[in-house]
């Protein structure tokens, strides 16, 4: 995969803090999963927390902690490594998403598969105009943001909108065009309130990204403003 | 090189059975993962414990609930022994990934999307120098001391308020792209001062 658009270092530093709205997360740890340089890059925005977890002073035990602990331990069945939970054994294939033009065989980054599975075909579109399908995901977000899939047609392009906050999107499968160039699968926009943008489908499949915004958009159009309602945006 | 417990009662909670690897809490964690031995994870727990405790506290959980989220992480410490690579982090920041996604687990009833830890056992990529990475930790400790105040405040309010840029942002009365910028600078120096201490 070649991978153009990255995770912003503000954003990088956030998702290692813990402190970006599950729904951003989610996003992150995608587009993270599909690149091998921004997690490169995120393991030294961890080591920040590492760091900072050394610098504390030690915080007082329960005086049994350390024997609880050894009691959980001693119970547990010698295991080999091999051995961990099933949700972590699943092979990580499935972390990539493919890059063929057919789009049938789109797989589904790990940490959105454990919300939809490994299918963007089954995943149930509700319209909300021709060409244009969404899907709702339960992470929570901040500010009225939003935490969803969306699927747009060849050809379709979205209303021009800026944002109160962050925006990140990340194509999950085909591709789109806007003001600050061309996004295919695993590549992530990761924007704010200084840009502007109309993304254009220019892929002969339908587009397929995985959104979080953590402030309500701002349409710029007439438009727009009348359809916000409508598409909880 | 060394990994070295910083903090001046460090003594206090430190009984090494070891002393010739008594500072590398990296080489203990990934020995201790290996082998599975349980004197190894004594000192671990020792050492590590009180801070991973003193973390969750400092994110806002009470007492009780730190307690029992840190016993949780040094269990996982146990277990998920296994997915810790030496050559990708040092055990600290392993250890505070842990702590980390144990916290929001709980906090918000939802399971922090994890870039998943398997990919950690991946060759390392390109041309980065392996061995650097695992020093991280250490050398940043001395670099976030030389940060300006206001880059230095907006990684702590990250970090350990847990606050989102547009909280930052309303926190500090400063717009949206001020907070990302301070923290983008905060990163590149911790990330240059330590390239240069090489």
């Amino acid at each position: 995969m070649n991978i153009k658009h990255h995770l912003d270092e503000a954003s990088l530093v956030s998702y290692a803090a813990g402190s970006m709205s599950q729904s951003m997360a989610l996003v992150s740890a995608c587009h993270l999963s599909m690149c091998p340089s921004c997690r490169e890059r995120v393991h030294n925005s961890e080591a920040i927390g590492g760091m900072l977890l050394d610098s504390l002073n030690p915080a007082a035990i329960n005086e049994g902690a350390l024997d609880q602990v050894m009691a959980f331990l001693d119970a547990e069945p010698e295991r080999k490594a091999s051995v961990i939970e099933p949700r972590l054994q699943s092979p990580r294939v499935s972390t990539q998403a493919t890059s063929t033009s057919s789009g049938s065989t789109s797989r589904v980054p790990q940490p959105l598969a454990e919300y939809i599975g490994h299918s963007l075909d089954e995943v149930d579109w509700k319209r909300i105009v021709p060409g244009v399908y969404y899907h709702d995901l339960p992470c929570k977000s901040e500010r009225g943001g939003v935490s969803r899939l969306l699927r747009i047609a060849p050809g379709k392009a979205m209303l021009p909108h800026t944002h109160e906050g962050n925006e990140l999107t990340l194509i999950l499968q085909g591709s789109f065009t806007d003001e600050v160039g061309r996004f295919t699968a695993g590549d992530i926009a990761d924007l704010d309130e200084e840009i502007e943008h109309q993304p254009l489908v220019d892929s002969d499949v339908d587009c397929i990204c995985l959104i979080a915004t953590d402030a309500p958009l701002k349409f710029s159009t007439l438009l727009g403003k009348i359809v916000q309602p409508m598409t909880g945006f | 090189m060394e990994n070295k417990p910083p903090g001046d009662d460090v003594e206090n909670v430190v009984t090494l059975t070891q002393p010739d690897v008594a500072q590398n809490w990296s080489d203990i964690l990934a020995e201790m993962a290996e082998t599975k031995d349980k004197v190894l994870y004594v000192s671990l727990f020792k050492h590590f414990a009180p801070k991973i405790k003193a973390y969750i506290m400092r994110i806002g959980l009470v007492d009780t609930t730190a307690e029992e989220l840190m016993q949780e992480t040094m269990l996982s410490v146990w277990r998920k022994g296994h997915m810790y690579n030496r050559s990708k982090a040092a055990a600290s920041t392993w250890i505070f990934t842990l702590a980390r996604n144990h916290s929001i687990d709980l906090m918000r009833k939802q399971k922090y999307p994890e870039y998943s830890l398997e990919e950690w056992h991946e060759e390392p990529d390109q041309t980065n120098d392996v061995c650097a990475d695992t020093v991280t930790a250490d050398r940043l400790g001395k670099a976030i001391s030389k940060l300006p105040e206001n880059q230095a405040q907006v990684i702590h309010m990250s970090f350990f308020e847990g606050r989102s840029h547009a909280d930052i942002s309303d926190r500090l009365g400063i717009p949206l792209g001020s907070v990302k910028s301070r923290i983008r600078l905060a990163s590149d120096k911790l990330k240059t001062m330590w390239r240069d201490d090489v």
